[in-house]
């Protein structure tokens, strides 16, 4: 009836997972009982969860990817802590629970932190940037967000019922077979990742369209921000690369479930096969994150420094050459799997040559910002801090690239180091910077500097003094996933790297702090004129927060930084462009479908891991059933009146109206 | 008459002589007042579903071509066991192909019937199309069992594995296409022609002749180079 | 703008898009036929070079490929009705993205398998130099 789930799968004699799992329930009960008191239940659904809204949907995944961070980061404590005390001693991890941290650190900051804050920021800017009204397909998005939720939902629960992988982030047979590893820790990662994959790939099918096909009259492609581009470039990998990743976790599942030969030791299997196939999607999916990353500095760095991006169109180039050599260097990852000198060639060269797009980028940053008046707000500072990380990390790549030096630094920590510094820098800083950065535009008040600031500094500071000493050991040929070491050489390293993680913790306070303070004192930093930043993109031209409609009528782009031509016409004139004609406005109606289907989804993950044949018949046949009533549905859309539109969009150019009046002709430098 | 040809063009402010910066005016393809991929504004609906399908469609190629490649890597791999000249039967692949073609037919005929708003031929020619696809599938669910009953099921070589998969998730991409198809059979009846509905069936199309190009490639590359093994 | 040609409404199509309401039943009846009968002649072909000895040993693979991208060509024209024209930049770009993507996928996993095999043990010799 239950297959294999037994009381036996809740690990009682494992006093850690027990505690941790105890604690997390007990928050959540708590959250749950407060908003039920509270009586948000009825806003959250109506509002919230059942929202096909894109701004809505983006603040709900950058929610999750907060949540979900701060899981993995004290999966990272638990690490760097371990191995500090593990010199010639056991520490207080067993081996078998230290590999399931590893591993869930890798999973969760890759999928369900990186993943959902790229995709969080994206939804809630790119439409607003386009000048248009949504995404293409508004309630796919919706499914998209929970089907994520749920691969979340099941990495989380195998805390509690059960175990997670013990195989590192990547399960590589055929140790992740059920020859080696027959419990459900493996079955756990996949079904996350099979089921939050399909969520990621409709996104990155929707959001292809959206950028393709729906933009604002006039927004040709060569006027669209930078940040449309990267996202766009983001998302043509998603949808080349998350199909791989299906199929090659579908091969495993099916050699876990039904015993077939993909990649056993026995009957003719390759496991060499899964490498390739893996790290096919799997480098593509690096630039899935970073991409993203560049196109949100761009419109920093060019806000910040009150001038447009330096050399767009290289940077476009460099951003679609990315996209596709991304495709072209995946053997990087396995150059000591055994191929010949020729194909280790060709794989390292492509994988410099990807590093000259990079520093087309870096170079463009810089003479950005030369010439320019920079104000050196929390976005400006996380993009300078990423520059110069960034470059370090990148540079530790390109060695990296070489494949006879990799023949030396393959699976040490100088690797860990490198990916850590490129992916902290990039994404994370990213992340942190675009938060920052448009908080004001969903929420009509700005995060507070001060903590703000005190973030960035302990952030940049922790995450050298945590991977530095990290290069270091790895040059002294520390592997990665030691649970124990004798070497005393390595030993004080890792007590420095530990310090390290005592900073990033109080990095990681100080950001629960700044969004506490913030919204204490929301009244103070309150923003009504929707521009705080003084910016450049379409984004800053609706009242904050936006109408659902965002635009009252669609913007008519006539140039290059389409809004501060606005900006700069109505200064000339001392007027602002003539009222529209205000029409009625159709927008999606809310729909329960994306939480249900996940609902049946979640369901159908957890059935398939513990073997319960039937709960997953019913799931699948459960979601279906969704599909079809959702088909069915007869109005799609409801109708906001033109009169509503109307006032909120007066009340909007009465509030721009006196900006105006605060700025008398005054020559811009361009 | 396109929107944008009654504005004035931009303010060329910024001087530019290598074009390095963004275009001021125009950019991006021959065709600057064209909906969607030019400068025109939103795409229609009907275009907007479309090409997010075909996006759609294109990722599940690429899903199939990582089968594909383990196929052929696996292909050699029999670990002792038949080959795929031991096992394959023409008649019964061939007599597939033809039901898969001749269904892309009528389902292409489905198409045209649904242009010009007629209930009955499209329900006649979906229908005709249904019943291709079930025989298809049924044909092929045939032959795979006859194929585990002689002891080649996909647990017993690594070829195996790699032609059971590639095989199975076309054929399971087929019998999801027959779902599809009665849901939207009686969806038809129940809305009639509805836009949405006429979008939907436009999907289905692109789904159903997407599934006949794999199996081109399928016979093509498992089972005629197969044979040759 | 600027002396350039302006298109109608119709500057932007679906993919698989089959005309417009107005164009004959006829007509659109006459392209599937086609099709058909075009991919069933190609589909004959590459079944008969294989289980007939009309082509020389060696070649039926290359024969057989040639086959396949020609049905896959009548196919995507006839059945999915893709052109070359303006209104269809889009999805031919996509679809060239795609099969971009599938050739370095399949292309590079057989270079890098087949080198493999060619620096490394075979799998089960490995296998039996374990035992």
């Amino acid at each position: 009836m239950l297959g294999r789930l037994t009381l036996n799968a809740i690990p009682l004699d494992q006093p850690i997972p027990l505690i941790a799992g105890a604690v997390v329930i007990l928050i959540v009960l708590c959250v749950v009982a407060w908003v039920a008191i509270k009586g948000y239940v009825p806003y959250l659904w109506r509002e919230w969860f059942t929202s096909v809204d894109h701004k809505r949907i983006g603040v709900m995944y950058i929610v999750l990817a907060l949540l979900m961070l701060l899981r993995g980061f004290i999966d990272a404590i638990m690490m760097r802590s371990q191995q500090a005390f593990a010199f010639r001693a056991p520490g207080y991890l067993p081996p078998e629970h230290f590999d399931q941290i590893f591993s869930a650190h890798g999973t969760i900051m890759i999928f369900f932190a990186a993943m959902p804050l790229m995709i969080g920021l994206m939804n809630f800017v790119v439409p607003l940037q386009l000048g248009v009204r949504d995404v293409a397909f508004p309630t796919l998005n919706s499914t998209s967000l929970w089907l994520t939720a749920t691969g979340a939902l099941l990495v989380n629960l195998s805390l509690v019922i059960g175990e997670f992988a013990r195989t590192g982030w990547l399960p590589y047979p055929p140790l992740s077979e059920t020859t080696y590893l027959p419990g459900v820790g493996v079955d756990y990662y996949l079904w996350a990742l099979l089921i939050s994959g399909v969520g990621t790939l409709m996104t990155g099918i929707n959001f292809v369209t959206t950028i393709l096909k729906i933009r604002a009259p006039g927004m040709g492609y060569m006027r669209m921000t930078m940040f449309c581009w990267t996202a766009l470039a983001a998302n043509l990998l998603i949808v080349a690369a998350f199909p791989i990743l299906t199929a090659t976790l579908g091969m495993l599942t099916l050699d876990r479930y039904l015993g077939f030969h993909f990649f056993t030791n026995t009957g003719g299997g390759n496991m060499m096969m899964f490498i390739n196939l893996i790290w096919a999607w799997g480098h593509p999916e690096v630039y899935i994150l970073v991409l993203p990353a560049f196109g949100i500095f761009s419109e920093i760095i060019s806000t910040f420094s009150r001038k447009p991006l330096f050399n767009y169109r290289s940077m476009v180039i460099a951003t679609l050459s990315i996209c596709l050599i991304s495709f072209c260097v995946w053997l990087h990852h396995f150059f000591t799997m055994g191929a010949g000198a020729d194909v280790n060639a060709v794989f390292g060269i492509s994988t410099s040559i990807i590093a000259v797009a990079t520093g087309v980028k870096i170079f463009n940053w810089l003479f950005t910002m030369y010439g320019g008046r920079i104000y050196f707000a929390t976005p400006m500072l996380w993009s300078l801090g990423f520059i110069v990380t960034f470059v370090v990390g990148g540079m530790t790549g390109v060695l990296l690239a070489v494949p006879p030096a990799d023949f030396q630094l393959h699976n040490s920590l100088f690797l860990v180091a490198h990916f850590h510094n490129v992916i902290i820098s990039g994404v994370l800083f990213a992340g942190f910077a675009g938060i920052v950065y448009w908080f004001p535009k969903a929420f009509a008040f700005r995060l507070d500097e001060t903590w703000g600031k005190a973030t960035f500094w302990l952030m940049l500071i922790g995450s050298g003094v945590v991977f530095i000493p990290l290069y270091a050991v790895g040059l002294l040929g520390m592997t990665r996933r030691l649970q124990h070491y004798d070497v005393p050489a390595w030993h004080p390293w890792v007590i420095a790297a530990g310090f390290g993680i005592i900073i990033l913790a109080a990095a990681a306070a100080c950001q629960v702090i700044q969004i506490y303070v913030s919204i204490r004192r929301r009244d103070e930093l309150r923003d009504i004129t929707g521009d705080p930043w003084e910016g450049r993109s379409l984004e800053w031209a609706t009242p904050s927060p936006p109408p659902a409609y965002n635009f009252a009528v669609l913007p008519q782009v006539q140039g290059e930084e389409p809004y501060w031509q606005i900006k700069r016409r109505a200064m000339e004139t001392q007027q602002l462009s003539a009222e529209p004609d205000y029409q009625p406005i159709e927008v999606p109606r809310n729909s329960p479908t994306g939480v249900i289907t996940a609902f049946f989804a979640t369901f159908t993950g957890f059935a398939m891991i513990w073997h319960i044949w039937w709960l997953a018949v019913l799931g699948i046949a459960a979601a279906y059933a969704v599909f079809v009533w959702f088909a069915w549905r007869d109005v799609e859309e409801y109708t906001i009146p033109a009169e509503e539109v109307a006032r909120i969009d007066r009340a909007h150019r009465h509030v721009r109206e006196r900006w105006l009046a605060e700025h008398p002709r005054v020559s811009e430098p361009v | 008459m396109s929107i944008t040809q009654a504005l004035p063009r931009a303010p060329g402010g910024n001087f530019d002589p290598y074009r390095v910066g963004r275009s001021s005016g125009g950019g991006g393809g021959g065709r600057y007042d064209a909906t969607g991929h030019g400068e025109g504004g939103p795409a229609s609906k009907d275009v907007i579903v479309g090409y997010g399908f075909w996006i759609f469609i294109l990722s599940d190629i690429i899903m199939f071509s990582a089968f594909f490649a383990a196929h052929a890597v696996l292909q050699t791999a029999t670990a002792g066991g038949p080959s795929g000249h031991d096992l394959f039967r023409p008649s019964s692949i061939a007599i597939e192909t033809a039901c898969l073609l001749v269904s892309s037919f009528t389902c292409g005929l489905s198409a045209v019937a649904a242009r010009v708003r007629s209930q009955v031929w499209t329900q006649i020619w979906l229908l005709a199309t249904g019943l291709l696809g079930l025989a298809f599938v049924l044909l092929e669910s045939r032959d795979f069992a006859g194929m585990v009953a002689a002891g080649a099921g996909p647990q017993r070589s690594a070829f195996l594995s790699s032609f059971f998969a590639v095989v199975g998730l076309h054929g399971l991409h087929v019998s999801a296409g027959l779902l599809w198809l009665g849901t939207m059979m009686a969806q038809l009846l129940a809305k009639g022609f509805r836009p949405n509905v006429q979008r939907r069936l436009l999907c289905f199309n692109l789904f159903w002749h997407a599934l006949d190009i794999i199996w081109v490639a399928l016979f093509t590359i498992v089972y005629l180079i197969g044979e040759g093994r | 703008m600027s002396g350039q040609t302006h298109g109608s409404n119709t500057d932007d199509v679906a993919p698989g898009f089959t005309g417009a309401p107005t164009e004959s039943v006829a007509h659109g009846i006459g392209i599937y036929l086609i099709g058909v009968v075009l991919a069933a002649l190609l589909t004959v072909a590459s079944f008969s070079v294989v289980y007939t000895h009309l082509i020389w040993g060696p070649a039926i693979p290359v024969m057989l490929g040639v086959l396949a991208v020609a049905q896959i060509g009548v196919h995507l024209v006839f059945f999915l009705h893709l052109t070359t024209a303006p209104d269809n930049t889009n999805n031919v770009l996509a679809l060239a993205f795609g099969v971009l993507i599938v050739a370095l996928l399949i292309g590079g996993s057989l270079w890098i398998m087949d080198n493999l095999n060619q620096n490394m043990l075979p799998m089960y010799q490995m296998m039996q130099m374990q035992r």
